[in-house]
C-alpha cells in the first residue's frame, strides 16, 4: 500500500523529471525545397492548447525537419481559409505557394477532438488530401505527426519518420536517464535511469523492447527492458564487460560483446539470454556488431590490422572481410534499412565526423562539419542519419540528409544528450 | 646517492612519526589521485624508498608504514598511461609494474582490480574494448612476473569516467589503467 502510493508520487514527479526536451534547429537547406503554406488550423472552442502542441506548428516543424520542405509564413495572408471553399488561390500564389495545408479543430465529448486536414496543390488548384481524425486530446501531437507524415508521402513519394521514435541517453545532475521521445525530440519519456552511466541502447525491430548497457552493477552488464510493461530481464551478465547489443531483423537473437577476462568478442545470444555462442575468433577488439536487414551479415569495429577499421563476416560466423579503408579510425557502423549504405563514425584531420559509405562503390561522403560525433543511425526511410555531436562542451543530437545538403541540430534545453538510435515504424 | 638515502630515511621516519594522524584523515586521501605526479617519468630510485619504507627507523619499531599508502613508496603510485588508440605498457611504466607484481607474488592473498579507461574521442563501445585491452595488457605483464589469475580482475570503463578534455595534456590523463587494491 505505501509502495503503491510512493510510486504514485513518482509518477506525479515525472514531468518534472523529463523536462529537458529538445528543439529542432535548421543549420542548412536543400536546394530543391517545396514551398508550403500550413494555415493554422480553425481555433478549438475549448482553452487554447499549448503553443508546442499547436497543430499546425507540429507539422510545420517536422517538414522544416525534413529539409525537403520551405515551411511559409501565413500571417501575411489576411483571410486564412479553413474548408475548402474558403481558399482563395489568388492570395496562395501571390506568396509563391506550391502547396498549401488547411484544416479545422473540433472538440467532442468526452475530451476528444475531430481533426480534419486538407492538402491542396496551389498550381493545378485541386485536392491531394482529405483526411479526418476522431482522437483524444493527448494524441493531438501524434496526429500532427501523422498528417505530416502524409504530406511528405504525397510530395515527395516515399514514407515519413516524424510519428517514429528515437532513444538516447541524457545526463543530468550527475544521473543518467535513457528516454525514449518523438523523432522530434519531444514528448521524452524516460525509460530507466541510473547514477552509473547507461550507454549503446538498441531498438527491436518491433519497437516494443530497448537492450541497453547499464553500469550499475559496477561494470557493463547487457539489458532488455520491454516499453510496453517496463520489465526488464539481465541479457547478459558474464565475468568481464558484457556490451554493444544489437537485435537480428527478426528479433529473435541478439549479437552482443563479452569479454571474460581477455579482448572484447562477438558473441549471438537469444533474445531470452539463452543459447550464447561465440562468433568472432581474433586477438584483437571486436565490438560494434551490426546486422544487415537480410539477416545474413554482421558488420563490426575491429582493430585486428592496427587501427579500427569495419569488418563484415557471416552472422552464423567465418571469414571476416575488410570493409572500410579510407582513414586509420573507423568504427560505430550501422546499415540504411536497404542494406546499400553503411554509416560510421571516421576520424579525420579535423576530427571525429558522420560518414557514409556506398557499398557498392564504395564510395566514401563525410557527411557533418562538427568534430566530435559519435553513434550514427538511419532513419527508418533511410533519408536521414541521426547522431551525437558536441557543441559548446556538451553532447546534443544531430540530424543529416544521407546526401549531407541538409544538416539539423536537435538542442536540448538542459541535459548532455549522447548515444542516439532512431526506432523503426511503429505497425 | 648517500645522500637521497639518508633523504629517504628521514623521510621514513617522518612519516612514521605522522601516520597515527594520517590514519584518521584517511578520507581525504583517496588512493587514485596521486595520478597527476605519474605523468612524469619515474626515476629509477624507489626500490631503496621501498626498503626504507618496510624497516623503518628504530625509534618507532612498532608501527608499520603500508607500503601500498607510502607516499614515498612506488607501491603508491597506481596509475599506467597509455597512447591514443593504444594499448602497450611503456617502458616508463616497468619499474610500476614490476613493484606491483613483486608486492603481489609476496603477497599472494593480496587482490587487484584493473580499471582500463580511454579519452573521450571516438566511439563508446570501442572506447569500452579498448580501456579493457589495456586493463588486460597490464595484467599480461605482471602474470609473466609470476602473479596468478585468481588475484587479478580486468575490467573497463571505457570513456565513461573521462573529464570532458578539449586538448592532448588532458586526454593523455585519461588514457590509463589504474591498480586498485581489494577493500580500498
Amino acid at each position: 500500500m505505501f509502495k503503491n502510493r510512493l510510486f504514485l508520487i513518482f509518477l506525479l514527479l515525472l514531468p518534472l523529471i523529463s523536462h529537458a526536451e529538445l528543439t529542432v534547429e535548421v543549420v542548412g537547406g536543400a536546394a530543391q525545397q517545396i514551398p508550403i503554406a500550413i494555415v493554422p488550423f480553425s481555433a478549438q472552442t475549448q482553452a487554447e492548447p499549448a503553443q508546442q502542441d499547436n497543430l499546425s506548428n507540429v507539422i510545420g516543424a517536422d517538414l522544416r525537419l525534413s529539409g525537403l520542405f520551405r515551411v511559409l509564413e501565413t500571417r501575411g495572408v489576411t483571410n486564412h481559409p479553413h474548408l475548402l471553399s474558403e481558399v482563395k488561390y489568388s492570395d496562395w500564389l501571390g506568396i509563391q505557394t506550391q502547396a498549401l495545408t488547411i484544416g479545422t479543430v473540433e472538440s467532442l465529448p468526452g475530451n476528444r477532438l475531430k481533426i480534419s486536414f486538407r492538402l491542396i496543390d496551389v498550381l493545378k488548384q485541386n485536392q491531394l488530401l482529405a483526411m479526418e481524425f476522431n482522437i483524444s486530446a493527448s494524441q493531438q501531437r501524434a496526429t500532427a505527426h501523422r498528417i505530416a507524415d502524409m504530406i511528405y508521402e504525397k510530395l515527395i513519394g516515399e514514407k515519413g519518420v516524424f510519428a517514429t521514435r528515437i532513444t538516447y541517453v541524457n545526463k543530468e545532475n550527475g544521473r543518467y536517464s535513457l528516454q525514449v521521445a518523438d523523432a522530434d525530440g519531444f514528448n521524452p519519456q524516460t525509460v530507466v535511469s541510473s547514477k552509473e552511466p547507461l550507454i549503446s541502447p538498441s531498438w527491436s525491430p518491433d519497437g516494443t523492447k530497448l537492450a541497453y548497457v547499464s553500469f550499475e552493477k559496477k561494470k557493463p552488464v547487457v539489458f532488455v527492458q520491454s516499453l510496453v510493461s517496463g520489465q526488464r530481464i539481465v541479457l547478459a551478465n558474464f565475468k568481464g564487460n558484457n556490451s554493444a547489443p544489437c537485435w537480428s531483423p527478426d528479433g529473435t537473437k541478439l549479437a552482443i560483446v563479452l569479454t571474460y577476462s581477455a579482448n572484447s568478442q562477438i558473441f549471438v545470444i537469444n533474445a531470452d539470454g539463452t543459447g550464447l555462442k561465440q562468433i568472432s575468433f581474433s586477438n584483437g577488439i571486436d565490438t560494434e556488431p551490426e546486422w544487415s536487414p537480410d539477416g545474413s551479415t554482421i558488420y563490426f569495429t575491429s582493430n585486428r590490422g592496427g587501427g579500427p577499421q569495419i569488418y563484415r563476416m557471416p552472422a552464423i560466423g567465418g571469414e571476416a572481410k575488410r570493409v572500410t579503408f579510407e582513414g586509420a579510425y573507423n568504427v560505430s557502423p550501422h546499415l540504411s534499412p536497404d542494406g546499400k549504405l553503411l554509416t560510421f563514425i571516421k576520424q579525420g584531420p579535423n576530427g571525429f565526423k558522420v560518414a557514409v559509405q556506398d557499398l557498392t562503390s564504395g564510395q566514401v561522403q563525410t557527411l557533418s562539419d562538427t568534430t566530435e560525433d559519435e553513434s550514427p543511425s538511419f532513419a527508418p526511410n533511410g533519408r536521414m542519419i541521426l547522431y551525437a555531436t558536441s557543441i559548446g562542451g556538451r553532447g546534443t543530437l544531430a540530424a543529416a540528409s544521407v546526401d549531407g545538403r541538409v544538416k539539423q541540430r536537435l538542442r536540448d534545453t538542459g541535459g548532455d544528450v549522447r548515444e542516439p538510435a532512431w526506432g523503426s515504424w511503429l505497425n | 646517492m648517500k645522500k637521497s638515502l639518508l633523504m629517504s630515511l628521514l623521510l621514513a621516519t617522518t612519516l612514521v612519526a605522522c601516520s597515527n594522524n594520517a590514519v584518521k584523515e584517511k578520507p581525504a586521501a583517496p588512493v587514485v589521485d596521486n595520478s597527476k605526479s605519474t605523468q612524469v617519468t619515474q626515476p629509477a630510485a624507489p626500490a631503496i624508498k621501498e626498503e626504507a619504507a618496510a624497516n623503518p627507523a628504530p625509534a618507532q619499531p612498532e608501527i608499520a608504514v603500508n607500503p601500498l599508502k607510502d607516499p614515498n613508496n612506488i607501491l603508491s603510485k597506481r596509475s599506467i598511461y597509455f597512447d591514443f588508440d593504444k594499448d602497450e605498457v611503456k617502458a616508463e611504466f616497468r619499474p610500476l609494474v614490476e613493484a606491483h607484481a613483486k608486492y603481489l607474488t609476496a603477497n599472494p592473498n593480496a587482490k587487484v582490480i584493473l580499471q582500463g579507461n580511454a579519452d573521450n574521442r571516438g566511439s563508446r563501445e570501442y572506447n569500452l574494448s579498448l580501456g579493457q585491452r589495456r586493463s588486460v595488457a597490464v595484467k599480461k605483464a605482471v602474470n609473466v612476473l609470476g602473479v596468478q589469475d585468481k588475484q587479478i580482475e580486468t575490467i573497463s570503463y571505457g570513456e565513461e569516467k573521462a573529464k570532458s578534455c578539449k586538448d592532448e595534456t588532458c586526454y593523455q590523463q585519461d588514457r590509463r589503467v589504474d591498480i586498485v587494491y581489494e577493500n580500498e
